[in-house]
């Protein structure tokens, strides 16, 4: 103790590493210093990432402390002032080696069979550390050979060496221990209970921190071997999170996507749906040549320039009767190119969202926050928004670590319990249309319930926004069945009461962000007033950017009225969707995985796209695609490369000033966009009707596994996409008198259908749920045009 | 088999107020189910995940690391023949072979009328009364085939009320009145331990 006293605090720790004097950080881990200062000790169960366990003994070490050496597994060190450090000494090296005579006892030598072989931990230190040869000439345990632990993963227990890196990953970090070690001893293994699989949404990372060949994805299993394989980085695109991505293909085809560990956003972590969803990339119904209408209306393969050209005359008209949706899937630099073109064409109905997002003044207009500062240890977050595990879910790695381990409190302004409530410091699950009411009442105080939420919750959530603690407030889209100026108002309403609140954009789709900072923003209200106009004879041409507006826009009567009553729709797409069966003239993009761009995520933090493969058939890069209908248009952007696009997005965006995005490739973690926002939003004013008495408040929000295209076209994901149910609170169930899993009618102000009823204990009283783009039915058909939906729900045949 | 019943929720609920977190009642509830089926049925194990606020495949990570939690159905009497060095220096073994002719079953097994459940284990720590074995965890010592054959037939009999039928737990239960409890925290609500702050730098 009295030599630490001693030292001053500025300098680190002492220490002595083979016969070398350093120093290590203050609570360094020993093998985490050793790492950084380029001594890399073996090791199996220690990930940076998890608790250290000590588990696999791989990582012994000679350390003396001062009452001699001996063999301490460096993982569970800390490194103290003047230890002495031997990673190289004989009985360091003797006890290495004795691990992994041990290890190898159990383990297969299956190799040359083995997905791992080639990149496996155990295969690698075996070589280097190992001793060549076994003297263990009994029967090897047996198991049965793969059994799916879920839908995705398969476990070989043979192969297993128990380093507790899946079941810790599945505990700690996902917060779904649905893996466990069972059984004990040599009969140790890990496994599921019976008929309960590893359904985490996070389960592909066990594959991928698996030291050895025991675990391995399906979609991956014997379809290439690791020297094979050539990679790049690139960023997840599957939602506005921006998850670090190494992308590796075989023979021109996407096979993995593998976490790259970034500090400020994924930690190395992926959710299945980043993970798998390039497999959509592959599928059989690309979009593969340019498509115009014959005579007959029916679809015939064109050549690039006259499809270019039918793009641009249908560009070339009168530019207030001419519709813009879409461009959040689109990298940034093809972003750019169409607001250029819009721009010189004059063009302002333009909506990058499709009526299922936010206003994107909540990002322009609100101090912007990053995810570290939403994950700083002392902060309060609140969630006015959509449960992050099922929009977000590596975003939701991130606040799952920070409210479970780093003691951030968490406040829950939402219509049902999200993934994140069990750590909640508050939980206002407000019915849906009062968000804005309770958030106001969080500063005046309440006697009674408001919106359905106990004055008590009310008391916690404005002494936590009340600490002085920095507030973030992740905002999203929490219900498709409400309005959006509900959660600008709570936001607004919130902003009231804690003036330096900063906000972190929960805008799910892509590149959205990227599309907002570009300019395919709306002008007025959105994609909602591009297709009443639509509707209504004021624009009769349609330009989608990657965007379905028939399968994506939650108001569905209106999309199909719109699509009916326009003469020319051109749609700018990957795959074969419901809009671009409606469309005259179809331009086939390039998908994920295919172009090099870059993306811009939640935070206005940039990466990397990178491409990997080619695209299939005359497929096109988007900045491509924008250039050269540009030119058919009459408008030249005067851009002939990537590089050249770039040199003018430098030049003439602000926010990108002084970001080289050519550089961006191999950084760590990404730039940031430049600007900061002074808060600028005003409060809407909504006026949602009471609920009438037999009435149930309708809910309408996304999960993980929907029947989005992507999801659809991934062979290995399709069947994962949740079927159409209504839910509510199990209270509920019973006062309808129908059990779980019966038929009810639910009929709503256009109609009724019927769906299964289910019991879900998150929902608060008073509030049905049905999940958007579910297989069997979907949502959107329910959504009309008020700011909210009651519907009531009865027994069939009564 | 099943879930617990009605009386053992009950009683359930009583143990989990015993403890600051729920899930410190995992091992207790196991014993009340092996008490109710004479084994910790599937179902069982899912109930007492839900009762514990933890995910089944916990349950069974604990319930599995105990031998004496058993997953499947076992005889009313589980039998336990030592063969560890002490009894089969003095016939343990021939013991164990006798009990598997007569009862007609291997180790591990149980009679077709579920009344007998056998297993070869190790030292139970009574080897001055070698050759010895227990029933349902209740020692019989120093016996003779014979010994052994009328041991069974008592037990087919109903003779030995002594011996309760497998998982019963104690006859004696203990109900503790909620004003009688020692204080019951939960240790995040604890603050520093004493020792642990003792031993902290003293801060300037």
């Amino acid at each position: 103790m009295t030599a630490t006293e001693e030292t001053p605090t500025t300098t680190g720790v002492p220490f002595t590493l083979n016969g070398v004097e350093l120093e290590a950080h203050e609570g360094e881990n020993l093998i985490d210093a050793c790492d950084r200062l380029g001594v890399h000790i073996p090791r199996f169960c220690y990930h940076p990432r998890m608790t250290p366990v000590g588990m696999c003994r791989m990582c012994l070490v000679e350390i003396d402390t001062g009452r001699g050496p001996a063999l301490q597994p460096s993982c569970m060190m800390t490194v103290s002032p003047n230890m002495v450090v031997n990673t190289e000494s004989e009985a360091t090296v003797k006890a290495q080696d004795g691990v992994l005579e041990l290890l190898l006892i159990n383990h297969p030598l299956d190799c040359p069979v083995c997905d791992k072989g080639g990149e496996c931990p155990l295969q690698d230190n075996a070589y280097a550390f190992g001793p060549g040869e076994s003297r263990f000439v009994e029967e090897k345990r047996h198991y049965e050979k793969p059994i799916p632990i879920s839908d995705l993963v398969y476990l070989d227990r043979e192969r297993c060496i128990l380093c507790d890196r899946c079941t810790r990953f599945a505990d700690e970090v996902a917060g779904d221990p649905l893996i466990h070690f069972v059984d004990r001893g040599a009969q140790t293994q890990v496994n599921t209970f019976p008929d309960h699989p590893f359904s985490s949404y996070f389960s592909g990372n066990t594959v991928q921190i698996c030291p050895v060949g025991a675990l391995t994805a399906k979609p991956y299993r014997f379809k290439a071997r690791p020297w094979d394989l050539t990679g790049v980085e690139s960023t997840a695109a599957v939602d506005s999170t921006g998850a670090r991505v190494a992308v590796q293909s075989s023979q021109n085809r996407l096979v993995r996507v593998l976490g790259v560990d970034s500090d400020a956003v994924n930690w190395g972590w992926l959710s299945d749906k980043e993970r798998f969803i390039h497999e959509a990339t592959d599928a059989e119904d690309r979009l593969t040549d340019p498509l115009t209408r014959d005579a007959n209306g029916e679809f015939v393969v064109r050549r690039w320039v006259d499809a270019n050209r039918a793009a641009g005359e249908a560009l070339s008209g009168d530019a207030d009767r001419i519709g813009v949706i879409g461009g959040a899937r689109l990298p940034l630099e093809a972003q750019f190119l169409w607001a250029r073109l819009l721009e010189a064409k004059g063009i302002t109905n333009v909506d990058a969202q499709l009526g299922d997002g936010l206003d994107p003044a909540i990002v322009s207009g609100a101090p912007r926050a990053t995810i570290e500062r939403a994950c700083n240890p002392g902060g309060v977050v609140v969630l006015l928004g959509a449960d992050p595990k099922e929009e977000l879910p590596s975003l939701f790695l991130r606040l799952r670590h920070a409210v479970a381990e780093d003691g951030v409190k968490l406040i829950e302004l939402t219509p049902r319990a999200s993934g994140l409530s069990s750590y909640a410091k508050a939980r206002l699950h407000a019915l849906p249309g009062t968000a804005a009411e309770v958030a106001a009442a969080i500063s005046t105080g309440a006697s009674a319930a408001v919106g359905g939420v106990d004055a008590a919750e009310l008391a916690k959530a404005a002494e936590l926004l009340g600490s002085g603690a920095p507030v973030t407030v992740l905002v999203g889209r929490a219900n498709l069945a409400e309005s959006p100026d509900v959660t600008v108002a709570a936001l607004s309403a919130l902003h009231d009461l804690v003036p330096d609140l900063a906000v972190l954009s929960g805008l799910r789709r892509g590149n959205v962000h990227g599309a907002i900072e570009m300019g395919l923003t709306p002008n007025a209200d959105g994609t909602e007033a591009i297709l009443t106009a639509a509707v209504d004879g004021r624009i009769d041409t349609l330009v989608l950017l990657g965007a379905d507006p028939m399968a994506d826009v939650p108001n569905r009567d209106l999309a199909e009225a719109a699509f009916a009553a326009v003469s020319t729709v051109v749609s700018v797409d990957t795959f074969n969707t419901a809009s671009t069966a409606r469309a005259d003239v179809v331009l086939p993009a390039a998908a994920w995985g295919e172009v090099d761009g870059t993306f811009c995520n939640l935070e206005g933090r940039l990466s990397p796209l990178a491409a990997k493969v080619t695209a299939p058939g005359q497929a096109r890069a988007d900045w491509i695609i924008a250039a050269e209908v540009a030119a058919a248009a009459g408008v030249d952007l005067e851009v002939t490369t990537l590089g050249e696009t770039r040199a003018r997005m430098s030049a003439e965006v602000d926010a990108l000033a002084g970001i080289d995005l050519d550089a961006l490739e191999g950084e760590a973690d990404g730039p940031l966009l430049a600007g900061d926002h002074a808060w600028s939003l005003s409060a809407p004013s909504v006026s949602v009707p009471p609920v009438d008495g037999y009435g149930l408040r309708l809910l309408v929000d996304r999960t993980l596994w929907d029947e989005g295209t992507m999801v659809h076209h991934a062979p290995s994901l399709a069947h994962l996409a949740t079927t159409a149910s209504v839910s509510v609170a199990p209270g509920v169930l019973d006062r309808l008198g129908v059990a779980a899993g019966d038929t009810v009618s639910v009929g709503h102000a256009n109609g009724s259908i019927e769906l299964p009823i289910k019991a879900d204990g998150r929902l608060p009283e008073g509030v049905a749920r049905v999940p958007y783009r579910a297989n069997g039915f979907d949502a959107g058909a329910l959504i009309g045009d008020g700011p909210v939906v009651d519907v009531r729900i009865d027994r069939v045949g009564s | 088999m099943s879930r617990l019943n009605p009386a053992n929720v009950t009683l359930a609920h009583e143990i989990i107020s015993h403890y600051p977190k729920k899930k410190s009642a995992l091992i207790p509830l196991l014993h009340l189910a092996q008490e109710q089926d004479g084994y910790v049925a599937d179902d069982a194990m899912e109930h007492i995940a839900e009762l514990v606020e933890v995910t089944p495949a916990e349950v069974l990570g604990t319930c599995s690391f105990y031998e004496m939690f058993k997953r499947h159905p076992v005889g009313t009497y589980m039998i336990n023949v030592c063969t560890n060095i002490a009894c089969q220096l003095m016939g343990g073994e021939e013991l164990l072979h006798h009990a598997e002719e007569t009862l007609g079953i291997r180790p591990g097994g149980t009679t077709d009328d579920g009344l007998f459940t056998l297993e070869d284990v190790e030292c139970i720590a009574a080897c001055t009364e070698a050759p010895c074995l227990q029933v349902n965890y209740r020692h019989e010592y120093r016996l003779s085939t014979d010994d052994f054959d009328a041991l069974v037939a008592d037990l087919r009999s109903g003779k030995r009320s002594d011996i309760p039928a497998h998982g019963t737990l104690g006859t004696v239960r203990q109900h503790i009145p909620a004003d009688r409890r020692a204080g019951i925290r939960h240790p995040d609500d604890e603050g520093t331990p004493a020792w642990f702050a003792s031993r902290q730098p003293a801060e300037s």
